[in-house]
């Protein structure tokens, strides 16, 4: 079957963040298929690269960039979230005249329609931290 | 994208202690926009989105009422609130800034069904 996910839980303050992370991975291992993870609302802090959890804490967006790698998954950002997060690719740095971008490799930024785009050509959409 | 899924919308948010009401008004608004066939259910605290007569000014937030009575522009005609929700909230449909649908709790259960996917907010 093919997946795709929207995460809307903060990946430091949020267990559902990491519950996402596991139903993705649980699922690909059983051979199914995830087409795109929309991260949505404090979703999308997964994709600052500066987050810096303790060492004895898992590090989800490390976990998903190696898990996107793996199986070659879309990890679609909210622009319009991600923006006003503070999580800002090149383009998005220089557009609002930032000191630096700070988007963590393998993620993207996007707008919603992607997400209407991953509702159309999904089996199942599931929601995280609703 | 030729694939045109039925959405519905699950509100179970308050119109302003978070953004969610807004971030799912977004989504509809997209979906909309994607010539998707989209319907919002209010549930729980997500009815007092639909109240008449908001004064969120103070919060120097955007109002959810008048974002709500745009849904039709966009062909998003389909809102649903349970009857016992109205109740528990001491609202009658009165009380509403936009026609909506009324149903029993019960009914749930066949909208989800009657959607190809279902999104929460």
């Amino acid at each position: 079957m093919k997946f795709s996910l929207v995460v809307h839980s903060s990946p430091i303050s949020q267990q559902s963040a990491a519950t996402a992370f596991r139903f993705a991975k649980t699922a690909l291992e059983a051979g199914h298929e995830i087409f795109r993870v929309f991260y949505y609302g404090d979703g999308v802090l997964v994709a600052n690269s500066q987050i810096a959890p303790p060492q004895d804490e898992i590090n989800l967006p490390e976990m998903w960039q190696a898990l996107a790698k793996q199986y070659d998954i879309d990890l679609v950002v909210c622009i319009a979230a991600a923006v006003k997060r503070g999580v800002l690719d090149d383009n998005e740095a220089k557009r609002y005249e930032k000191d630096a971008a700070n988007l963590a490799a393998g993620f993207e930024l996007s707008g919603l329609g992607q997400l209407a785009e991953a509702i159309a050509l999904s089996d199942r959409v599931i929601t995280f931290g609703a | 994208m030729s694939d045109k899924k039925s959405i519905l919308i699950i509100n179970q948010s308050a119109p302003y202690g978070s953004n969610k009401a807004r971030e799912s008004l977004d989504v509809a608004l997209t979906c909309a926009i994607f010539e998707m066939p989209v319907s919002l259910l209010f549930i729980g605290d997500g009815v007092l989105q639909l109240l008449n007569g908001q004064q969120p000014e103070a919060l120097q937030t955007k109002k959810h009422e008048a974002m709500l009575t745009a849904l039709p522009m966009y062909d998003i005609d389909c809102l649903y609130v349970t009857s016992s929700d109205l109740k528990q909230h001491g609202l009658q449909s009165e009380d509403l800034a936009v026609p909506v649908k009324i149903v029993e709790q019960k009914q749930i259960a066949s909208l989800i069904q009657q959607h190809d996917t279902v999104l929460t907010y």
